[in-house]
């Protein structure tokens, strides 16, 4: 990277922290609004949850069922595993950032391996639940926010697969590479929503 | 430079009809885009025109022609297709026409993205018309949609079928297409400006285009969680959202839907208000009085927009009324101050009156009305007394509908020169002009006073109280005379794009920069673009030289401390672009 041939460059601390030095791309300024109307998207779910919620005597399930099949521990272990794939996310765009493409790619699989096991697990949680979609606002609001997150999850999981496979193909070095930075950015956004979504849904709205 | 004339119609040479409707098919350029939007939406709101005609000729008398059934129908597709399908597109089509050129850039930010939100917004707009062929007809729940009209409760004698559900998913995917838009616009702006275009020398029009932009990247998507919890609860949920009986509440819906649908209101007038900045300084010869505090207020609309949704909701007993009520009052001042500068603009100027300026004209004076209304139902006494009745319809069109109207319509009049490479005719201009005038004002003021004098809205028959009989059958008769205008619209346009007279690449001596290539523009938009000092780079160009030692030019062109005289160091993303 030739950033010292610039003389007088300034560093942004936070914007160099996302995106390097390099000035924001179109693509990057594009993903980042974009997240932004993802954001108010999950808020509206989630203004319904808190507001249908406010009113307990409806809440639990209809049949009888209990709200979570047995215990908490196999939520709480995905959405830790979940949470930290933003780790190896961002050190795939720091290191692509360097040039280094192998340790891109080595972190995105990582990244691919635990989202898609998410995913079953998921699978796993919607299979054992005691209640349909049509019992009550709990149920009802269960499915609709965990289905909703879960769509982003393959869709980010499609995105990351797809720019693993342009790695491959020998795509991005230290200049290129905005599509790894937006992958990277829009990974960190569906972490950080299945925090306000899990948390609220499973442990605080008794 | 060069004349690029017939670039726009084709790049191919000896293309036949098939290669041109190929072209277009699969075009990404913004200007093709704009005027794809331009004709669909022109299209949607001839339709939706002709349901409010006939709403208009059922409720012209007492006693009934169509069926109450129907009549719901007619009325939910008159506010949906008017307000999703036209007036929402209608922005878009001349935000995408005009924005990228009046700010110097090649192109849209993202031009695939461009054309992907096109393709998505026509297919939305035509699976909600298509309803009408579906089983038990169209949504028939109003354009506002709320439950439990919209589910199968098991109480409600006729459910809505599966046309309910096309309108949902229809306006799911007009909503994706408008965040998609939104993203491009702002980009836009953000990054594709010309060397020395900062962001106080952007035109008005392209202020609101961003502000719009922001207001619907942060509301669309809060609408389009509605709209999904209303197709689950229709379909697996079994009203757990929004059906009181199954656990849900209806008010929920109506918090979300107006959390977007408010905000929407701006969306639609803030476009017609920034045509209606640039034309006024085209046409008065003079800048824009106070830009920057044009600029702010429109910010200040923009934020504002975002805290009064629940006025919306002052009779259901469910929002806390001082706040919304204070919050909805605030609105109006950055309105006023809009207002008031639109004036002070004219005041003294070398005012000229093409069809562009009277519509402008005709919009102050129809938003003023509109606007003084909204100050009435903001107050909650008012408001609990004029709720649901043919005041509020009077208010919102005289704002959002007419006034918004008339703003695209002086767009009309003012880019398409630009877009066609030929004049409007004038003189059936001037017919248009004042049979809508006309025609509007006749219809909507005589409905604030049927609403003051208690008539509900959204009735498809009513008993003969005194006066009544006599103020709808003037608001039918306003009704075909504004749409005896549009015919002579109709007329005009194509008229015109047979046997207009030609236009030249700067037809009205207008400042901006879209005015500094030929018209219609090649592909490129720009084979050079002149010095950009000022918010009025051509008038510059123009008048820069003569006026150089005139010691008002400082006052009169800048605005800004520097009064544009000096250029100012290009910033340095400006460098890194040029």
């Amino acid at each position: 990277m030739a950033a010292s041939a610039i003389p007088h460059k300034r560093v942004h601390p936070v914007r160099s922290f996302l995106v390097g030095d390099e000035p924001m791309t179109t693509g990057l300024w594009g993903i980042i609004f974009f997240i932004f109307s993802e954001i108010m998207f999950f808020a509206g779910l989630i203004a319904a949850m808190l507001a249908l919620h406010s009113d307990t005597l409806l809440w639990e399930p209809t049949n009888g069922a209990h709200r979570v099949e047995g215990d908490h521990v196999l939520p709480i272990l995905f959405t830790v595993l979940l949470v930290s794939t933003s780790i190896p996310m961002q050190f795939a765009a720091f290191a692509i950032r360097k040039g280094n493409r192998k340790a891109m790619l080595i972190n995105m699989a990582i990244v691919l391996v635990v989202g898609t096991a998410f995913i079953i697990n998921q699978y796993f949680e919607w299979s054992h639940a005691g209640f349909g979609i049509s019992d009550g606002p709990y149920a009802a609001t269960f499915y609709t926010l965990t289905g909703f997150h879960g769509a982003h999850v393959i869709g980010g999981l499609v995105f990351i697969f797809a720019q693993w496979l342009r790695g491959l193909l020998g795509h991005f070095d230290a200049k290129r590479n905005t599509a790894i930075e937006a992958a990277t950015l829009y990974w960190h956004f569906v972490g950080f929503v299945w925090l306000l979504v899990i948390f609220p849904l499973v442990f605080f709205l008794s | 430079m060069a004349t690029l004339a017939g670039a726009q119609t084709s790049t191919y040479a000896g293309a036949n009809a098939w290669r041109v409707i190929l072209e277009w098919l699969t075009t990404v350029d913004h200007k093709k885009i704009g005027i794809m939007y331009l004709w669909t939406a022109g299209a949607f709101g001839l339709v939706g025109m002709a349901f409010s005609l006939v709403m208009r000729t059922e409720l012209a008398q007492t006693g009934t022609i169509i069926s109450a059934e129907t009549y719901n129908s007619i009325f939910t597709m008159h506010g949906s297709v008017m307000i999703f399908l036209f007036l929402l597109p209608i922005g878009a089509a001349f935000m995408n026409y005009s924005m990228p050129l009046q700010i110097g850039a090649l192109d849209m930010a993202f031009p695939r993205i461009n054309a992907l939100s096109f393709w998505i917004f026509l297919f939305g707009g035509v699976l909600i018309t298509l309803s009408f062929a579906a089983e038990g007809g169209t949504a028939s729940a109003g354009w506002t949609a709320y439950p439990p009209v919209t589910l199968d409760t098991g109480n409600n004698a006729e459910p809505p079928g599966a046309g309910m559900d096309m309108w949902l998913v229809g306006v799911i995917l007009l909503g994706q297409a408008s965040i998609f838009g939104s993203v491009n616009f702002l980009v836009t702006i953000f990054k594709m400006r010309a060397p020395g275009m900062t962001m106080w020398r952007l035109p008005l029009f392209t202020w609101t285009t961003l502000v719009t932009g922001l207001l619907i990247l942060l509301s669309t998507p809060v609408l389009a969680a509605a709209l999904v919890l209303g197709f689950i609860d229709r379909n697996g949920a079994g009203g757990a959202f929004f059906d009181p009986a199954a656990g849900g509440q209806p008010l929920l819906w109506q918090n979300l839907f107006w959390f977007y649908s408010h905000p929407a209101v701006y969306i639609m007038i803030l476009p017609a208000m920034g045509i209606v900045s640039d034309v006024f300084g085209v046409f008065t010869r003079r800048p824009v009085f106070g830009y920057r505090s044009m600029v702010l207020a429109l910010i200040a609309i923009g934020l504002l927009g975002f805290i009064v949704w629940a006025h919306h909701m002052f009779t259901t007993g469910g929002v806390f009324l001082p706040f919304f009520m204070g919050a909805t009052f605030l609105i109006a001042v950055p309105t006023g101050v809009k207002m008031f500068n639109w004036i002070a603009t004219m005041w003294r100027g070398s005012n000229i009156f093409p069809t562009a300026m009277l519509f402008s004209v005709g919009f102050l004076m129809l938003f003023l009305i509109g606007g003084i209304t909204g100050v009435f139902h903001a107050a909650v006494p008012v408001d609990f007394a004029l709720h649901d009745t043919y005041f509020v319809v009077g208010h919102f069109h005289y704002t959002m509908s007419i006034a918004a109207t008339f703003g695209f319509l002086a767009g009309c009049y003012y880019w398409f020169p630009k877009m066609f490479g030929k004049f409007m005719n004038e003189g059936l201009g001037k017919l248009h002009f004042w049979l809508v005038f006309i025609g509007v004002n006749l219809i909507f003021f005589t409905q604030l006073l049927l609403g003051l004098d208690g008539m509900p809205r959204r009735i498809n028959d009513y008993v003969d109280n005194p006066g009544w009989e006599l103020m709808n059958m003037l608001t039918t008769i306003g009704a075909f005379v504004s749409a005896a205008g549009m015919m002579v619209f109709l007329y005009n346009v194509f008229y015109s794009l047979k046997w207009g007279e030609r236009a030249g690449s700067d037809p009205w001596e207008g400042t901006t920069l879209e005015w500094a290539t030929t018209s219609p523009p090649p592909a490129h938009n720009f084979d050079s673009l002149p010095e950009i000092r000022s918010e009025r780079p051509l008038f510059d160009l123009r008048f820069g030289e003569r006026l150089q030692d005139d010691p008002h030019y400082h006052v009169n062109n800048g605005h800004n401390g520097n009064g544009g005289r000096r250029a100012r160091q290009p910033s340095a993303s400006a460098r890194e672009e040029g």
